[in-house]
């Protein structure tokens, strides 16, 4: 259980994080999502009490991180895998927080083969792995202490689709047994694989927070015309709210029935009429990081 | 999750664990010292260098130079000058290297943390001391077998005091630049220059000789090679300088840590 209440940061007169509140629960994966520079890394860092906050508080298993007694053995963290000393083997980074933890040896290789890195391979030093590699040791670290909470910033960053897949199975598993997983991300896509749960952070403040399948079926009816002035015009004249997308169709807030006998009412040639699918999260995530984004998504 | 069968661990912390001991922490920092190659090269690069200056020691210094006390000198002089970087590359590591992220997860306090590194470098300087001192019993044997050396022992708890004293204020001296800078070039750099600099000061302009052992700290410890021991005004001149070169740098130091915002960028 993971709960962040009104945590804000504050740099100089940039606010990085503004008054985000939201909750991670256990059983499920929640998945963070949001841009780069969006304040997710910054949020996970007061979580970890590395960052000093300028507000607000949160607790993990209903305890300021600081006050856990031995956090490696409650919460497993990886805010940046490839933060970790490159002349250190793989072996010894986990035999370090092994001993750290007070943890058996065993434990070690238990985890190098949780996470598919041969004997080997554990010998070799970090400065040594691929990105991928390294993410895989990080999630090891993570899961030494036999923590019943994972915080994960962009653990999937540099894995292959493969090690994208392994990696929902992974957390899936630690759900169902009960844990509390948080991962950051700042790509939908590998979100939508691995989270359950959505909380979608843009420019320091939360703007969305729901299931998966809240948030996906949420977005409404998308339709594509010949002729998208004429749509527009007669969504309008049936009273139907509708949205732009960046490629020229509509996010209707209707069903796809009402949409349909609208477009036959007013006789508007439709080539596409489907449920939005995330349209709605896909074009809302979109324009957060169109704001900042060097290239424009032209509408 | 093997123990998480009630629901009660979803939502609360295990209460069977308990806070990680101290000597545990300890034990993590020491390990830290020498399972990276840089550290590991430093204390082999130390081993071969006080080796190197006792085996050109014993060739060109006179019979009647050969004594105990001497020997301890040569071997000591080598890690009195590489050991502060051990000292430094305890602390820059967690910033240079980024590691801080999961140190300071794992434990929260970094007073604790700070501590247990400090003493680490500690206990691997007398280490280092004591290595000196066999080292030099087996130069001064080996002097008066085969080169006929002086071989006195003339050297007392006092002495062995000053050598311990010598080497810990240079590694506590580094730690504490290596934990004000959080940089290891910085660092680096700046221990071994500054005092030079701050020394050229002191003997170019005359009328600073008279303060320099007050305010210069390598100049209040030269007396421990020049003389046999070091008497009370040396170690009024060792404190004063001292609190100057390493306690206040510790404090800034240490204030720095707590109050840092730790980052992996």
């Amino acid at each position: 259980m993971i709960t962040v209440e009104e945590l804000s940061k504050r740099y100089g007169a940039y606010q990085s994080v503004d008054r985000v509140s939201f909750q991670a629960r256990p059983g499920s994966v929640t998945g963070f999502l949001g841009p780069n520079g969006a304040g997710k890394s910054t949020t996970m860092r007061m979580m970890t009490g590395l960052t000093p906050p300028s507000g607000g508080r949160s607790t993990i298993l209903g305890v300021p991180y600081a006050d856990l007694p031995n956090p490696g053995r409650h919460v497993g963290v990886l805010l940046d895998a490839s933060a970790q000393h490159a002349g250190r083997t793989g072996r010894e980074i986990l035999r370090l927080g092994a001993l750290l933890m007070g943890l058996h040896r065993q434990r070690v290789e238990e985890s190098l083969e949780l996470v598919g890195l041969s004997d080997d391979e554990g010998d070799r030093r970090v400065g040594n792995y691929s990105l991928g590699m390294r993410q895989r040791l990080g999630i090891a670290h993570a899961l030494l202490g036999d923590p019943q909470v994972l915080i994960l910033d962009e653990p999937a960053n540099g894995l292959d689709p493969a090690g994208i897949h392994w990696m929902r199975g992974l957390l899936k598993g630690f759900a169902d047994r009960g844990g509390t997983v948080l991962l950051s991300s700042h790509l939908l896509h590998e979100i939508e694989i691995i989270a359950d749960h959505l909380v979608v952070i843009g420019r320091g403040v939360i703007v969305a927070d729901g299931t998966k399948a809240d948030l996906l079926d949420a977005a409404g009816t998308l339709v594509r015309g010949l002729d998208p002035a004429a749509l527009a015009t007669c969504l309008d004249a049936a009273g139907l709210s509708c949205r732009r997308t960046h490629d020229g169709a509509y996010v209707v807030q209707a069903t796809r029935e009402q949409v349909a006998a609208a477009t036959a009412q007013y006789g508007v040639v439709v080539t596409e009429l489907r449920g939005a699918d995330g349209a709605g999260l896909e074009e809302m995530f979109l324009q957060l990081t169109a704001d900042d984004a060097r290239e424009k998504v032209t509408a | 999750m093997s123990t998480a069968t009630s629901s009660d661990l979803m939502v609360s912390p295990d209460p069977t664990v308990t806070a990680v001991p101290f000597n545990r922490l300890l034990r993590v920092e020491l390990r830290k010292l020498v399972d990276t190659r840089a550290g590991f090269w430093l204390l082999i690069s130390i081993g071969l260098i006080t080796v190197a200056v006792i085996a050109v020691f014993l060739f060109v210094a006179d019979p009647d130079q050969l004594t105990f006390l001497n020997f301890v000198g040569a071997a000591a002089t080598p890690q009195s000058i590489l050991l502060p970087v051990l000292g430094i590359l305890a602390v820059t590591a967690e910033w240079s290297q980024r590691t801080g992220l999961v140190t300071f997860t794992l434990e929260p306090s970094r007073l604790r943390i700070a501590v247990a590194k400090l003493l680490a470098v500690t206990l691997v300087g007398l280490a280092a001391v004591v290595v000196a001192l066999g080292v030099a019993a087996l130069s001064n044997v080996a002097g008066m077998a085969f080169l006929d050396g002086a071989g006195t022992w003339n050297v007392g708890a006092a002495n062995v005091r000053d050598f311990f004293a010598l080497q810990l204020i240079g590694i506590v001296q580094g730690f504490a630049f290596g934990m004000l800078l959080m940089n290891t070039a910085a660092a680096v750099v700046l221990y071994y220059v500054l005092p030079i600099a701050w020394n050229l000061l002191f003997s170019m302009v005359d009328a600073l000789g008279k303060v320099a052992p007050w305010l210069d700290l390598n100049t209040a410890m030269a007396p421990t090679f020049a003389q046999q021991t070091l008497n009370p005004t040396d170690w009024a001149h060792i404190a004063v300088s001292g609190t100057l070169w390493v306690l206040i740098p510790l404090a800034i130091g240490v204030t720095r840590l707590l109050h840092h915002e730790v980052k992996s960028a």
